[in-house]
């Protein structure tokens, strides 16, 4: 049942010998050490694993190992880190835009796709945006916040650059 | 009573009381750091940051030098259960008091050492200074024989207005790490466990099992055992997606008997009343000096179960070495835990070694305690390795522990004048209490399927003194000359119920504030002057005011389709005092728009978390009130997923704005419970201003609101 698939994770090249049917988000907090991808619920409901396969916003839990190979993905891990932080990253831990934090990452992922497509959103579109991530803690408003202070962050970097 | 005047003799606040030894608290460690280990834990509530920064202040030390660690039975001071938001008055009273103590011990030891007085000396940052340059710090003289002793009763604290890092907004420790997804949750910590493994549960609660057929389960790759136990079945597997496919084979090829137990959702009010169950008056106040009473109101009020529903999965991992357990987990209660652990293992309590992780948002007594026996009895059969367990979408909404449905009647009897002269509160629910570590028998989910069945609990209640359970904030906080607070514990419990966050208090408050709002319309009187009137406590006064005030209350507009309401409680009647206004919007859909809340939680020590707290609470509840109840039929409870019971979404989220009204010399309360009751009284009483009628009975959907909209008219 196990052969081996190349993966593409955060720019790095991974062949992994796995079930093809595995779901990714097992692949990429099991085999490859990636946790901060979230099993919220294994139906691709809750948004907590979502993951950006070539640009788009993919819940991991239901996507087939198979259906992944040779495309570009990029997990929070990915998105930024302490040396080089996402500017929503930096932007989540000024305006504290969580609680528990468990939905966080996800939220992460979908907010920094939304941002590519729309680099100045309303607040309608932003929450709409994010109508597929669940949050139990009501983080929301500051979750919101977070990602308009990141849009005028990231605007005001590039009409500098 | 005639030596009224001398004090009764100082004792240990909070948690020191029943962890004396300074030494469990905190130590000082020579390489320039505090380490600091609470028996509260973090829950996603942000109270490890509450704590470093109580430490912090009292010693004088940055609060990056404190470390925390995470609570164990091995070492940590026992603080029972991390709920009914009593760690900043529990743990938070304790550890200032500790380490005020701790301080003055080492500048003891410090004037011992430089040759000067005490008082001399100053600390910074660690540094113990004095005169003429004269220099050491807590790092040098680190030894911890100096605080293995009891606390004192007796010690001098920081006057609150020398403080500087309690009080404000430090950033919370936990938070970069969740941003970065580095691993913290212990789901993620313990993803290299060598093992996984997954539960069967039955397809209902009653259900037994009538034939076990695991051959095709066996044939999955990476299997490594599967474990029966009576009505029990668990697989342990190489890897999380073969641990499912066993399972998942398990559930097509296992069949079961099953059983309607169930009441009839669609009856609740009904079937609550009709349960037997053990009535006790809990509160009362009598006054015969009233008016004849000329009219009774009656109004009778339900809430549906509520599921935790936290966006995390119940996650564990346990190993055994012989006959000794270690168990790591994300429960409320590491002592509790252990004890219910013990007895289902027939093990002395110090052969289990319960240690904390943090997990995702906890807001009550979820299945973190029952996912940590489902590791423990499946790491069994693999002695010497460490298995984790982690539960479906499916077992965390339908098999975690429910916050019971809960029926409530309101009567009010009115004078001549339309005064209140008496007020009569029932409340009908299962208990809201069934945490392990409690009683002679455990708690835990699985133990009731086990070949050694170990008998069902039926959930209890805390006595109303500390807090109460169904009857939680059942007792008015006005000044009634005449009321009788009634609680119908019931005396069966075909769903299993128990704690979620405010326990009975949204419910009760609900009622009250709804039932307040009609009476004060009756008498043509303003709601929010209508409650003043009948509050003599100044801070419940203050927080309405408050609350009023900025929402512009007075001068609020009336339009076509909006509405403001206003709703009040303090918390279990002795903790904050907290108001809300809402102002909700009905045309196609109807929508909470805005929540103005004022909120007195005594001394605050963290502002910004506190914040987050009474906000997070606020939306929470407004999801509760809007859309939430738990779907079953009369065998199987059919809320299994995000679709089958749906939660308030982005779009879908008011705007939040809160006053804090800070009191630094009064005593520091914990809050985030406190606006569950007010919010609910308030969307109610916004839905009834808007579209003139009013919903009884909780969820208040769009559906409710128009079969009464149709019923008025």
């Amino acid at each position: 049942m196990s052969e081996s698939i190349r993966l593409s994770v955060n720019g790095k090249e991974h062949d992994i010998a796995a079930d093809p049917d595995t779901p990714l988000l097992h692949v990429l907090r099991q085999n490859l050490g990636l946790t901060g991808s979230h099993l919220g619920c294994g139906l691709n409901q809750c948004g907590a694993c979502n993951v950006l396969i070539d640009g788009h916003v993919i819940a991991a839990c239901d996507t087939p190992l198979w259906s992944a190979a040779g495309k570009q993905i990029v997990t929070i891990e990915g998105l930024g880190g302490r040396g080089n932080p996402h500017p929503l990253q930096t932007a989540f831990i000024d305006e504290q835009a969580a609680q528990c934090g468990y939905c966080i990452s996800g939220i992460l992922v979908t907010a920094a796709a939304l941002l590519k497509s729309n680099p100045d959103p309303d607040e309608a579109e932003i929450r709409s945006a994010l109508d597929g991530n669940l949050c139990r803690c009501g983080a929301h408003n500051r979750i919101v916040q977070a990602i308009q202070k990141a849009a005028k962050a990231m605007r005001s970097e590039g009409a500098a650059a | 009573m005639s030596d009224a005047k001398a004090s009764p003799p100082p004792v240990l606040p909070g948690s020191l009381k029943a962890n004396p030894r300074l030494g469990q608290w905190l130590r000082f460690d020579a390489s320039g750091y505090v380490e600091l280990c609470p028996g509260k834990v973090e829950i996603g509530q942000g109270i490890i940051t509450a704590l470093m920064q109580i430490a912090a202040e009292e010693l004088d030390v940055e609060p990056a030098r404190i470390h925390l660690k995470a609570p164990t039975t091995a070492e940590s001071p026992n603080e029972g259960v991390t709920s009914g938001s009593l760690s900043i008055q529990d743990s938070g009273s304790a550890i200032r008091h500790a380490s005020a103590q701790a301080r003055a011990i080492y500048l003891a030891q410090a004037a011992e050492k430089l040759g000067v007085d005490a008082d001399v000396l100053r600390i910074e940052d660690g540094a113990i200074r004095g005169p003429d340059n004269l220099a050491t710090s807590y790092w040098e003289l680190a030894d911890d024989a100096l605080l293995d002793r009891d606390a004192d009763p007796q010690v001098a604290k920081k006057p609150s207005g020398a403080r500087t890092v309690s009080g404000s907004s430090l950033r919370r420790l936990d938070i970069p790490e969740k941003i970065f997804g580095e691993p913290r949750f212990i789901h993620d910590r313990m993803q290299a466990s060598v093992l996984h493994g997954r539960v069967l549960r039955p397809p209902s609660p009653s259900a037994t099992l009538k034939n076990f057929d695991d051959a095709r389960a066996k044939a999955v790759p990476g299997l490594v055992a599967i474990v029966r136990d009576g009505n029990y079945i668990g697989v342990i597997a190489e890897s999380e997606f073969a641990a499912n496919k066993a399972i998942d084979r398990l559930r097509w090829d296992c069949t079961w008997d099953e059983k309607a137990t169930l009441p009839d959702e669609y009856n609740l009010g009904q079937w609550l009343r009709s349960v037997p169950a053990d009535s006790n008056v809990v509160a009362s106040r009598e006054n015969k000096d009233v008016a004849p009473k000329v009219r009774t109101v009656r109004r009778d009020f339900t809430r549906p179960f509520v599921a935790h529903a936290s966006i995390g999965l119940c996650c564990s991992a346990a190993e055994w070495q012989g006959d000794a357990l270690h168990v790591w987990t994300h429960c409320q209660g590491i002592y509790n835990l252990r004890a219910d652990l013990a007895l289902v293992f027939g093990l002395e309590p110090e052969a289990v070694v319960v240690e904390h992780m943090e997990g995702a948002g906890c807001y009550g007594h979820n299945g973190a305690d029952d996912v940590a026996l489902d590791a423990a009895l499946l790491a069994r059969a693999v002695p010497g390795k460490r298995v984790r367990v982690l539960w479906s979408r499916e077992e965390e909404i339908a098999w975690s522990p429910h916050s019971p449905g809960m029926a409530i009647t309101i009567e009010a009897d009115l004078d001549e004048k339309g005064e209140i002269v008496d007020w009569r509160h029932q409340v009908w629910s299962n208990g809201h209490a069934t945490r392990p570590g409690r009683g002679d028998n455990p708690t835990l989910l699985s133990a009731y399927y086990l070949e050694k069945a170990f008998p069902r609990i039926v959930a209890g209640n805390m006595p109303l003194q500390t807090g109460g359970g169904a009857d939680r904030n059942a007792v008015p906080a006005y000044n009634f000359p005449n009321f009788a607070v009634t609680n119908h514990r019931l005396l069966e419990m075909p769903i299993r119920t128990s704690a979620l966050r405010s326990l009975g208090a949204t419910a009760n408050v609900f009622a009250i504030e709804s039932m307040m709002d009609e009476l004060a319309k009756e008498a043509g009187e303003d709601p929010v002057a209508f409650r003043l009137r009948h509050l003599d406590d100044p801070r419940a006064r203050a927080v309405i005011e408050a609350a009023a005030k900025r929402a512009n209350w007075a001068s609020r507009q009336k339009r076509e389709g909006t509405g403001y309401g206003v709703g009040y409680a303090k918390y279990k009647n002795l903790a904050s005092w907290c108001a809300a206004i809402a102002e909700i919007e009905a045309d196609e859909e109807i929508r909470v728009r805005r929540l103005t809340i004022a909120v007195d939680a005594g001394e605050v020590i963290n502002p910004d978390g506190l914040a987050n707290q009474i906000e997070g609470g606020a939306i929470q509840t407004v999801s509760w009130v809007m859309k939430e109840a738990v779907r079953f039929d009369d065998t199987r409870i059919t809320s299994v997923d995000w679709e089958t019971y749906p939660i308030l979404k982005f779009s879908e989220v008011p705007a939040v704005d809160i006053e804090i009204i800070n009191r630094p010399d009064e005593r520091a309360l914990g809050a985030g419970e406190a606006p569950h009751g007010p919010v609910a009284g308030a969307i109610a009483n916004a839905i009834h201003d808007a579209l003139g009628v009013r919903v009884y009975d909780l969820p208040l959907t769009f559906d409710r609101i128009v079969k009464a909209m149709q019923e008025a008219d």
